[in-house]
């Protein structure tokens, strides 16, 4: 076959002696990076850049992958260690991963972590190579209406109606949703809710920020006052046979994982969806659909494995358009883009077909760069796991302190580092008050998103609320989010009724 | 417990009209000149929600019964704005005497004073995160941290690492 | 308007302004080096066109040694760039910090009062001149100028034209066209260029008039058509598109991109800086990319790229009075 030719002339290239070793090296700098509250794949992608002028451009499109991959990887651990989501591409890791680290099973959840990131990776991958060109005119179907849809589908396979106090949920969804529009707005063009003309307001309020501040230091202080009486984190240790164990476990999970992987590569392919929605609807579908949906949120390791996977295979995904189409569905993406552009090469429609050599060596690198980070990552756990060991004082100095430079790094402003610390301290008072968090920081990763795609179609439509439903692909999405909507509602209202039949019995 | 709960519940009522008296400033309305809502309307109509949801907290809290459980014992309290204090002095300190001066002293208070760790684990890491911080942050990633009134120190440094 | 000089009058006019910049700046410039890395604020966010460019240079000035210290690239894309223009006015004095500019340098400060003139900054340099051209899908049977107003026109004002933000440079190209063609248009703005170049190739809007950067991809795969160009003369890698100007229609239009320092810097550190970028601007990199996306280099310093700055704000002023006038902004 023509396209398995070309992928072998590409892993001629990327299995080089130096080429391997670029994998390695930059598999290793993104983990590092990945793994650091406030550091993401973007950090990496945008700091290696320049360097890259000084190898060819396939060893530094297989450079950026590697660091791409690492950093992917690299965001669930302090999702799970620390419980801070390092991207918002691993929100919804943190539901589940961080209960386990406090039941001293953190090396389970990071092997869980890895195994999914890996089986994602592979998955969207082959689909990657299969499927590229054809694929990319569905990316093209996209327009804001269907953007819309997609957002609120990921919204509603989360949200639905979880066990939390109903009307605290809605609290928290709508803050997150105003923080989401402070800041410029776009379809005018004015200034919203800057708060007395603050430039740091400007730019709005980043998801980091606001992840930072109520998991980082909130959490924090919420331990503070819980270590008092008994320690909050179970000491996890980490052997070879938990090792075998954690990846039989894994085994079991295909379901949630193959699901995952097609999610997180679908999704990941439309432009301006990208990760973070794909992981949560991962997560909220994986919920859903278990036959036991209470022990999410309490530690379930499905609850890993699906974001996981799906962040992955989104990750894969978001370079189909950048690749066919030259247009990056997510930060790295576009600078990834950039880089591309520097070297000479126009992503778009052409590409394939000018610049096939490189083209199929990326996409060899993309399995390397895998395999490599799941060698990596497992091979590193023990040390991430006896981070964990460190006296509670001496971990939440040091959290404080990742906090404070970690909220700093990204924007460099002064600003954000005050925010965090006012989100912090809020975000303990409300966790305390029995206010969820997560459909707040969920809130305003998706509100953005959401008011933009929903402000253009009824401009383009001349405010024809009808648009939504009318278009084919959107109108499906909308269906599936009402489905999303209205099906625990019948699951609770049977339930009930089954409750109020028993006693005439 | 109770009054806590009165209180953020006020707490977000007050902040819901905030944010609802900065959302006027564009319209909230059905703009029907370009279709669709004006660029105040889903701040304003959300925070409305969020004001409505609280009172609805509030309102219910009024029938519940004073339980004997408080949200703060004295002894967590303490230890609670102890932390927040010293988080909130190190970030305002970070741009006059630069994260280098201001972090490591924020650790050496933490380890030493408030966690009561030795001298050698304290010593240890108050010196060795601003060197792991410099070399991370600084020389591999170019990200500059503020320096402050320390900057001229780190010139030599620039000439050596860039 | 002020482009009326021929491209090869002004570029040589330029060169020679530019060789006694240069050969008046390296003398100043050996006195003084910076001594820690020198910030890059880019008054766009992450992965737009702005910020690519930025990037772009930066590794130029890395990969061919053109400062002793690296040049940090910042985003600071708030408000429209609001939030870099306070930033450098914060900061002044300082001579370790540049900006990297697009048109909301004047617009911004135009539409929202936040206190920042930019007559006070410092020119470094002008790079570069981006372009702009009318595009539609290749699917529609629009071939002509007449063909685009006649469509349009016939449309009844629900003709769908995307851009960027609302107040950004798409926005005032659309409405001198609107001005000009007595033409009113669905203005449907998006979060960047390469979104809007997506959304009309997949026929969610009717027209844009995209950067030639960020089409040109699409225009080679044969998804879009040129109608237009808004330049003076016709762009090398469109031979076939007329310009406005040809046409009979006064729109010209471009893009600047180009440095400015905060008030105070030292005159040494300025001429320092615009001796890099002169430097930069000879670079056969630089020359190759900026023929391949269709950018015109014109390089451009000192008192004249100061007094270039304040003419554009004032015609910048104008359009934005028109475009208040017709309730559109």
């Amino acid at each position: 076959m023509d396209t398995l030719a070309l992928l072998a002339d590409g892993f001629a290239t990327s299995l080089s002696p130096i080429n391997l070793l670029i994998v390695i090296l930059g598999v290793t700098a993104g983990l590092f990076i990945g793994a650091m509250p406030g550091l993401g794949s973007v950090n990496g992608v945008a700091i290696v850049l320049p360097l890259t002028f000084i190898v060819p451009p396939s060893s530094a499109i297989i450079l950026l992958c590697a660091i791409y991959y690492g950093a992917m990887y690299g965001g669930a651990i302090s999702s799970i260690l620390l419980g801070i989501p390092g991207a918002s591409t691993a929100v919804a890791t943190t539901f589940d991963g961080r209960p386990m680290a406090q039941q001293g099973k953190a090396g389970l959840a990071l092997i869980a972590a890895a195994v999914a990131s890996f089986v994602g990776g592979t998955i969207s991958v082959v689909l990657f190579t299969l499927f590229a060109v054809p694929l990319a005119d569905l990316a093209l179907a996209f327009g804001p209406a269907e953007e819309f849809a997609l957002v609120l589908m990921a919204f509603t396979t989360f949200v639905g109606l979880g066990g939390d106090d109903k009307l605290k949920t809605i609290i928290m969804i709508c803050l997150g949703l105003v923080l989401s529009t402070v800041g410029l707005d776009l379809i005018s063009g004015q200034p919203r809710l800057v708060f007395g003309d603050l430039p740091g307001f400007y730019s709005g309020i980043s998801f980091l920020v606001l992840a930072i501040g109520v998991y980082g230091i909130g959490e924090i202080l919420y331990t503070i006052e819980t270590s008092r009486t008994a320690p909050q984190v179970t000491p996890a240790k980490i052997t070879l046979r938990e090792l075998g164990d954690g990846i039989r476990t894994m085994n079991k999970m295909w379901r949630t994982m193959s699901l995952g992987s097609f999610l997180g590569f679908f999704v990941g392919m439309l432009p301006a969806a990208g990760a973070t929605p794909a992981a949560l609807m991962a997560y909220g579908i994986a919920r859903s659909t278990s036959k036991n949906p209470t022990s999410f949120g309490k530690g379930n390791i499905e609850g890993v494995a699906a974001p996981e996977t799906a962040n992955n295979a989104a990750s894969t995904g978001s370079l189909l358009p950048m690749l066919t189409l030259g247009i990056p569905g997510s930060p790295t993406t576009a600078l990834l883009l950039g880089g591309m552009v520097m070297w000479g090469l126009m992503p778009g429609p052409m590409l394939f077909i000018e610049q096939p050599d490189f083209v199929w060596g990326l996409i060899s690198s993309l399995y390397t760069a895998n395999f490599a980070a799941v060698a990596i990552n497992i091979a590193l756990i023990p040390l991430f796991v006896w981070a964990l060991r460190m006296p509670f004082t001496v971990l939440c100095a040091l959290v404080i302190v990742l906090c404070i430079v970690g909220g700093f790094a990204p924007s460099q402003k002064m600003h954000d580092v005050w925010l965090i610390a006012g989100f912090g301290v809020a975000g303990y008072l409300l966790r305390k008050a029995d206010y969820p968090l997560a459909p707040l920081v969920l809130a305003l990763v998706l509100g953005p998103l959401m008011e933009k795609s929903f402000r253009q179609t009824l401009i383009a439509e001349q405010g024809n609320v009808l648009a939504f439903i009318e278009r084919p692909l959107s109108g499906a999405f909308i269906a599936i989010a009402a489905l999303f909507f209205v099906l625990p509602l019948v699951k609770y209202l049977r339930k009930g009724g089954v409750r109020s039949i028993a006693p005439a019995e | 417990m109770l009054v806590a709960d009165r209180v953020i519940a006020i707490a977000i009522m007050a902040l819901s009209a905030y944010f609802m008296w900065h959302a006027t400033a564009l319209p909230i309305g059905w703009n029907g000149m370009t279709g669709g809502p004006g660029g105040g309307a889903f701040p304003f109509w959300l925070s409305l929600i969020m004001l409505l949801s609280a009172g609805g907290v509030l309102f219910r809290s009024l029938g519940q019964e004073r339980t004997s459980q408080h949200f703060f014992d004295s002894h967590t309290l303490r230890s609670v704005i102890a932390v927040v204090v010293s988080l909130f002095v190190t970030i305002a300190l970070i741009p006059i005497v630069g994260s280098y001066v201001a972090l490591p002293l924020f650790i050496f208070w933490y380890l030493r004073v408030f966690g009561g760790h030795g001298w050698i684990l304290t010593g240890s890491l108050t010196v060795s995160t601003p060197v792991f911080l410099f070399f991370f942050f600084e020389v591999t990633l170019r990200i500059l941290l503020p320096k402050g009134l320390t900057e001229p120190l780190f010139f030599p440094l620039y000439a050596m690492f860039f | 308007m002020i482009y009326k000089m021929t491209r090869r009058a002004a570029l040589a006019g330029v060169a020679s302004i530019a060789m006694i910049a240069a050969g008046a700046t390296s003398a100043l410039a050996e006195g003084w080096k910076p001594q820690k890395p020198v910030e890059m604020v880019i008054m766009a966010g992450q992965g737009g066109g702005a910020d690519r460019l930025a990037r772009l240079f930066q590794s130029i000035i890395q990969k061919e040694g053109l400062a002793s210290m690296p040049v940090l690239p910042v985003n600071k894309g708030g408000g429209s760039g609001a939030e870099a223009l306070r930033y450098l006015k914060d900061n002044e004095g300082d001579a370790h910090k540049i900006m990297a500019t697009l048109n909301s340098y004047y617009t911004t400060p135009l539409r929202t009062d936040i206190g920042v003139d930019i007559e006070e900054f410092q020119p470094v340099a002008r790079m570069a001149l981006d372009t702009f051209v009318l595009w539609v899908n290749a699917d529609s049977d629009i071939q002509t100028l007449d063909d685009y107003v006649a469509a349009v026109k016939a449309s009844g004002g629900e003709w769908k034209m995307g851009g960027t933000g609302t107040g950004q440079e798409d926005s005032l190209v659309t409405a001198m066209l609107e001005k000009e063609f007595d033409i009113k248009v669905t203005y449907v703005p998006f979060k960047g260029g390469g979104d809007v170049a997506k959304n009309l190739v997949g026929g969610h809007i009717d027209s844009t008039v995209n950067n030639p950067s960020e089409a040109l991809g699409f225009y080679k795969a044969g998804k879009v058509r040129p109608i237009m160009a808004f330049t003076p003369n016709r762009i090398e890698v469109f031979p076939d598109t007329p310009t406005a100007t040809e046409l009979g229609h006064n729109i010209v239009y471009w893009m600047q991109r180009s440095f400015v320092a905060p008030k105070g810097m030292p005159a040494e550190a300025v001429a320092y800086y615009t001796d890099m970028f002169q430097k930069l601007s000879e670079t056969e990199e630089w020359q190759t990319y900026t023929k391949d996306k269709a950018l015109m280099a014109d390089f451009l310093a000192g008192d004249e790229l100061q007094a270039y700055f304040l003419e554009e704000r004032a015609k910048h002023a104008a359009i934005l009075a028109d475009m208040e006038a017709d309730g559109s902004s």
